[in-house]
């Protein structure tokens, strides 16, 4: 996220990506203390999951977490959701594959 | 009155009949059975040509990408036998994640063409699988997404813009005055409800929009002819009281004048309709005002 002493230049794309986290992280604000850690965990885990694995350069598949990422906030945001909850899939064909 | 007649083209059909008209009249019913066997078998003899051949086999490219595998869409190529698959490229698809490759990703409900939700690119033409006959010929046949919408997964597209506009024409009914007599329905006459012919029948399935260009590039902006349509379907039922409000709400440079008669929503529309036509009115109206 940029050295301390000199602030990175961010592409759009990258500063999409912190907005987005930004306002995860501020909807989970309004969510009870327990629930509030739970979501700050799993997105925090998803960021940090989505910044070592996807090619920086994949801008399609950037584009696409992003919108399916702007998606799930809406509904975060709205007061009937309480908590997040997520569940670790691997497909079969691709748990020996290096790449994924 | 309307059976009269169809006994008559039964009769006419069967050629000269030499018994007497009641006799015709008392065995309607056998007939009728009899004629729609013919009337099926028939239909099923114009298929059958096609089928002939003891394999006629026809390739299909289908658009595939998944965000599981993150690297770039591709053309998949599939093989399938069309004597042993239904008329429809909706029959196809689904032949082909029955047999070939369970992951092919496509919606579909009603395979009637009343649900819209099968809505894609076929051959560079948008229309629904279900309504859309498998091309003739050898050569392959291409299968994309809508065109300039975000794709989910393989044919699947991300509808939420689309129905976002659609919410935001207020497609409900709406009214200043309670209705006459009050837990009674608002009545139309005849001709009112005619007005509402050419619209009613929209399933929103997308294919209008996503072949219109102005729609292309104002995606945001421009409410596209499916919403536009829908939005002159309300404008003119002559039960709604927001008229003026609703003439209002889309004049706008760009949520209505986007739209540049280009008319390929006409020309794609499953339905037959002609949203091009229904922005016209709304057009007119707006001049009228």
């Amino acid at each position: 996220m940029g050295g301390a002493n000199a602030p990175r230049r961010l592409s759009g794309m990258q500063k999409q990506v912190l907005a987005l986290y930004r306002g995860f992280l501020r909807a989970a604000r309004s969510k009870s203390p327990d629930d509030r850690r739970r979501v700050e965990s799993i997105v925090s885990a998803e960021f940090r999951r989505g910044a070592g694995q996807v090619d920086r350069k994949n801008f399609l598949y950037i584009e696409y977490l992003l919108r399916r990422g702007k998606k799930q906030l809406d509904q975060l945001r709205s007061p009937d959701t309480t908590a997040l909850s997520s569940l670790n899939f691997i497909p079969p064909s691709q748990s020996v594959d290096s790449r994924k | 009155m309307a059976t009269g007649i169809l006994k008559r083209a039964i009769a006419i059909s069967r050629g000269p009949m030499p018994s007497p008209a009641a006799a015709a009249v008392s065995s309607a019913a056998a007939r009728l059975l009899l004629a729609r066997c013919h009337a099926s078998e028939a239909e099923a003899q114009q298929v059958e040509p096609k089928a002939k051949p003891t394999t006629s086999l026809k390739t299909f490219s289908i658009y595939r990408w998944t965000p599981d595998c993150p690297s770039k869409p591709e053309l998949k190529d599939y093989q399938i036998d069309l004597k042993e698959c239904g008329p429809m490229v909706l029959d196809a698809l689904i032949k082909i994640k029955n047999e070939i490759d369970p992951s092919l990703t496509f919606r579909r409900s009603c395979r009637e063409g009343i649900c819209g939700s099968c809505a894609m690119n076929i051959d560079g033409c948008n229309g629904l699988a279900c309504l859309t006959k498998i091309p003739d010929g050898a050569d392959a046949s291409t299968i994309t997404p809508l065109p300039h919408m975000f794709v989910i997964k393989d044919l699947v597209v991300d509808m939420t813009n689309f129905y976002n506009q659609y919410k935001s024409i207020e497609p409900w009914l709406k009214r200043k005055n309670p209705p006459s007599e009050p837990g009674k329905e608002i009545l139309q006459s005849k001709k009112d409800r005619a007005k509402l012919d050419g619209m009613y029948e929209c399933i929103l399935c997308a294919c209008c929009s996503t072949s219109c260009p102005s729609y292309w590039w104002n995606p945001e902006s421009y409410l596209g002819p499916a919403a536009l349509l829908h939005a002159n379907r309300w404008i003119m039922d002559s039960r709604d009281e927001f008229t003026k409000e609703r003439l209002d709400a889309i004049n706008d440079e760009f949520k209505l004048y986007r739209c540049h008669t280009i008319l390929n929503c006409a020309r794609a529309c499953p339905k037959g309709l002609n949203p091009g036509k229904q922005i016209i009115n709304i057009k007119q109206l707006e001049l009228a005002k």
